[in-house]
């Protein structure tokens, strides 16, 4: 081991599955060697099985598939808004001075804590649980968009500008295509946020989601169904930041070092 | 030669003072200049890092507005940066998510000319850069030359009136930019174009030019204006010819005492 001195693509997927078969090891040995009671913590078998009853006798998969769409119809409102204020803050010191003070304020109050309200306002339907996820989203992702689109370099928009580009060329032709790439990796990194916020708000007030079914688990102490649906929200949030990632490096091939 | 009138551009007393920063005192880039470009000059400015020659040229180039003074392309005021004044800049500056074609051809999207016309214009220019089988590269797959030779591709793809170089080959090795001289020596001669060429190295500047403006240190003035009477085409074995050396020398001493005042 060197600083800094990349490894091969081989070695890489070898240490990364290492770490989880140590991890899974690790937790086998604490609970099948008996060190902690199976109240607290269920044995990967079991959880295998709990999730297995979870799939095929209670239907989980429709549990699952209303968490996915929660997230990404939430966070697809959030990004509605956010993109066009983001790029426009970003480009027009005026109208990021009047949005700025707003948004850095409001993007430190805890989605979470408007649920009670959005119950009070928009019911316990879909609306409250998309609200939560936008409110969560939405100020994060203006707030950095604009950063990222205010940090142009300066001497591409000049060069454009001698080119005979005018403001609205300069927007669509300079500032969008060299923010893109990093505007795609901040909606993967607040798609990542907006996934712990729909299961605490399919905690409240739920009658499906995952988070809904964690609820019931707890009730009824099986833990090995609650950290089934833990590990389901880890591997899909991996799988959405794989093609994300994938996706990116498709789109944007110029930015590739 | 009567001000003004005959002058492709002129710049007439054009100052620049920059505001203190924290209440500091006021800094004076330049003091008021004049200077007239005819049509078909290929003026080198020259001058010791920080005489304002950069600043100078941002402002014939419209991303720098005058304090005092004004500068007039064909007898019109300066008001803002425009296509009919190329820019190429020292550091690179070619769009990273354009091939070579897409960057060269920025300019003609922008004032709205048809496809068909942008591909003949574009293939015109790499061929004149030497960028042929580099068009549908990308800026990063690209050597610091090709870069540069590109941007010049990109800016006179545009036609315009003027072009202005601020120092465009002072970050390559010395190899590389003779080969650029020489090519950008052989637009100028073929497309008889108006050039306006900042740099601070004096063989370069000789080399190019058929005038030549010193600059003294900052606050930046023109303290000579020497015209360099060498013949054209101009190959680059003339760099060892005793006239060009006796240019050299002079200039040297010139600017030796502006870098001695300013170091």
């Amino acid at each position: 081991m060197k600083p800094l001195k990349p490894i091969g693509p081989g070695a890489k997927t070898g240490l990364g599955i290492a770490f989880f078969v140590l991890f899974v090891a690790g937790w086998s040995a604490a609970t099948v060697g008996g060190f902690v009671s199976p109240v607290f913590l269920a044995d990967p078998l079991r959880m295998v099985e709990e999730g297995w009853n979870l799939l095929y006798r209670f239907n989980f998969a429709f549990d699952i598939g209303m968490t996915v769409w929660r997230v990404f119809g939430g966070f697809a409102l959030a990004a509605l808004v956010a993109l066009p204020l983001g790029v426009a803050m970003g480009t027009y010191k005026p109208v990021e001075a009047f949005f700025e003070p707003f948004v850095s304020f409001a993007r430190y109050l805890p989605a979470s804590a408007f649920i009670p309200l959005l119950i009070l306002w928009a019911g316990i339907g879909e609306t409250q649980k998309l609200l939560v996820i936008f409110i969560g989203a939405v100020f994060q992702l203006v707030l950095m968009v604009a950063v990222t689109v205010g940090g142009t370099r300066r001497d591409l928009v000049e060069a454009a500008y001698t080119l005979g580009a005018r403001d609205w060329g300069i927007v669509r032709r300079v500032l969008i295509p060299h923010a893109a790439p990093e505007i795609a990796e901040i909606l993967r990194l607040v798609l990542g946020w907006a996934w712990t916020y729909v299961i605490v708000a399919e905690l409240i007030g739920s009658s499906s989601g995952i988070g809904h079914m964690i609820t019931d688990s707890q009730a009824l102490l099986n833990t090995g169904q609650i950290i089934f649906g833990i590990i389901v929200i880890g591997v899909i949030g991996l799988i959405s930041d794989f093609l994300f990632k994938a996706l990116n490096q498709r789109l944007f091939p110029w930015k590739l070092a | 030669m009567e001000a003004g009138v005959s002058a492709l551009l002129a710049i007439a007393g054009v100052g620049r003072t920059f505001p203190g920063v924290h209440g500091g005192r006021p800094t004076e880039a330049l003091t008021p200049i004049a200077l007239e470009v005819q049509e078909n000059d290929f003026i080198s400015v020259l001058g010791p890092s920080g005489c304002g020659k950069s600043t100078l040229l941002r402002i014939v180039a419209g991303l720098d507005a005058p304090s005092a003074g004004r500068v007039l392309l064909d007898g019109r005021p300066i008001l803002g940066p425009g296509p009919d004044r190329g820019m190429v800049f020292q550091s690179y500056t070619l769009f990273p998510w354009l091939t070579v074609k897409r960057n060269i051809c920025f300019g003609l999207r922008e004032k709205g000319v048809p496809e068909a016309r942008q591909e003949e214009i574009a293939a015109k220019w790499i061929a004149r850069v030497g960028l042929h089988g580099f068009e549908n590269h990308l800026p990063r797959m690209l050597s610091g030359g090709m870069q540069q030779r590109t941007a010049i591709a990109r800016a006179l793809a545009n036609d315009p009136k003027i072009l202005l170089l601020d120092e465009p080959f002072g970050a390559l090795d010395n190899q590389t930019r003779g080969l650029m001289q020489e090519m950008l020596l052989g637009i100028w001669e073929a497309e008889r174009k108006t050039v306006l060429f900042v740099t601070h190295d004096i063989e370069e500047a000789v080399f190019m030019a058929n005038r030549v403006v010193v600059m003294s240190a900052r606050p930046g003035r023109i303290k000579r204006d020497v015209m360099i009477d060498l013949p054209h085409p101009r190959h680059y074995t003339l760099k060892s010819a005793p006239e060009f050396q006796a240019y050299r020398a002079r200039l040297t001493e010139e600017i030796r005492a502006e870098a001695m005042r300013a170091a």
